[in-house]
């Protein structure tokens, strides 16, 4: 009997070990930015391409910013959830449109004409939301991907929770499933309302 | 037997591999140093989409652009730990292959160390302890025998192909 209790304890503790760690999501990597202040810019918008939006003009209020694009095939798995959120129109909502053009396999951004991308990007951003709904306030357009780097983007769709004073509170990688939008983004953002 | 169904497993998982032609490859940058430096620094660094491979050597998308930022903060005289910083502002330790060492992840450094030492104690401990049980019985006439014959007879042998 006493010959088996170790080995078997072990066996146990290996087990445990392996069902948690084997559990746990890979891609929810901790992100350094929950706490600190949103990274600016200044981007174009999709809807009035020669203005811009900056984090800055949401000072005051807390609101998201949803990093997508027409490619990204786990977007359209979130979208629905999106559109419930802004029926709701409790927070605003931005979407940061990811490397609409550059982002696509299939597309080659050195044999694209200079001129063209963003007319593509506009053209495809819009034509995504017309078919499947549009609940962004507004989108911007982050072309070649800069600002999705300081936002320490790796997967798209992320979503980040922005308070008043624009400092980030939350980010989510990864599609938004409807338990994560009432479980965890709901709460806080009737927290960070009140 | 065995080994030739290896082969043909082998043979049978390298004809299903996907024939994907390679890209051609993007030429260097003019720069040869700036590129030395971009593969030092690029081999410390994880590819966040791959997650197991370096972003010096991943052809993810994401490591693309990073490899691009990374190049243009070398040109712009950065060094290598404010490159460093800069990636990890961003995407935290985990993009570090070597992480700091902080109270998070001690267990990450020393564990398998740890681990490793207490399976060498019992090891040493097991075996001191056979040493003491195991007595020098000779064998008997009868299965010296057997012995023998097993040594001897090569048709008695079992496990050989």
């Amino acid at each position: 009997m006493n010959r088996f209790l170790w080995p078997l304890i072990g066996f146990v503790v290996l087990v445990a070990l392996l069902a948690v760690g084997l559990n746990l999501n890979p891609r929810d990597v901790p992100s350094p930015l929950v706490g600190q202040p949103a990274p600016l810019f200044a981007l174009p918008r999709l809807d009035a391409p020669e203005k811009e939006f900056s984090p800055q003009d949401m000072l005051g209020k807390p609101w998201l910013l949803n990093v997508w694009a027409s490619w990204c095939v786990s977007c359209r798995q979130e979208h629905p959830v999106l559109v419930e959120l802004a029926k709701r129109q409790t927070v605003p909502l931005i979407g940061l449109n990811y490397k609409e053009v550059r982002g696509d396999g299939g597309i080659d951004i050195d044999k694209l004409a200079p001129g063209n991308e963003k007319k593509m990007v506009i053209a495809r951003a819009a034509e995504w939301l017309g078919k499947h709904g549009n609940p962004y306030t507004l989108s911007v357009l982050d072309m070649d991907g800069r600002v999705g780097i300081d936002y320490g983007v790796y997967g798209v769709p992320e979503t980040y929770v922005i308070d008043r004073a624009g400092i980030i509170r939350m980010k989510h990688t990864g599609p938004i499933t409807p338990e994560v939008f009432a479980g965890k983004i709901l709460p806080l953002l009737a927290e960070l309302s009140k | 037997m065995r080994r030739w169904l290896m082969l043909l497993l082998l043979a049978a998982a390298s004809l299903g591999s996907p024939g994907v032609p390679a890209g051609e490859a993007k030429p260097l940058a003019e720069d040869e140093l700036t590129e030395k430096r971009l593969i030092a620094i690029a081999s410390e660094l994880r590819c966040l989409v791959c997650q197991n491979e370096s972003l010096a050597g991943s052809h993810a998308e994401l490591a693309n652009d990073l490899r691009r930022e990374i190049r243009t903060l070398i040109r712009d005289g950065k060094s290598d730990s404010e490159i460093m910083e800069f990636m990890v502002n961003r995407y935290g330790d985990f993009v570090r292959y070597r992480p700091p060492l902080t109270g998070t992840t001690l267990l990450l450094w020393f564990g398998p160390g740890a681990l490793f030492v207490v399976g060498l104690a019992a090891l040493v401990r097991y075996l001191r302890r056979r040493d003491r049980a195991i007595s020098d019985t000779p064998l008997t006439p009868d299965e010296q025998g057997r012995a023998d014959t097993l040594l001897q007879d090569p048709d008695s042998r079992q496990g050989q192909p």
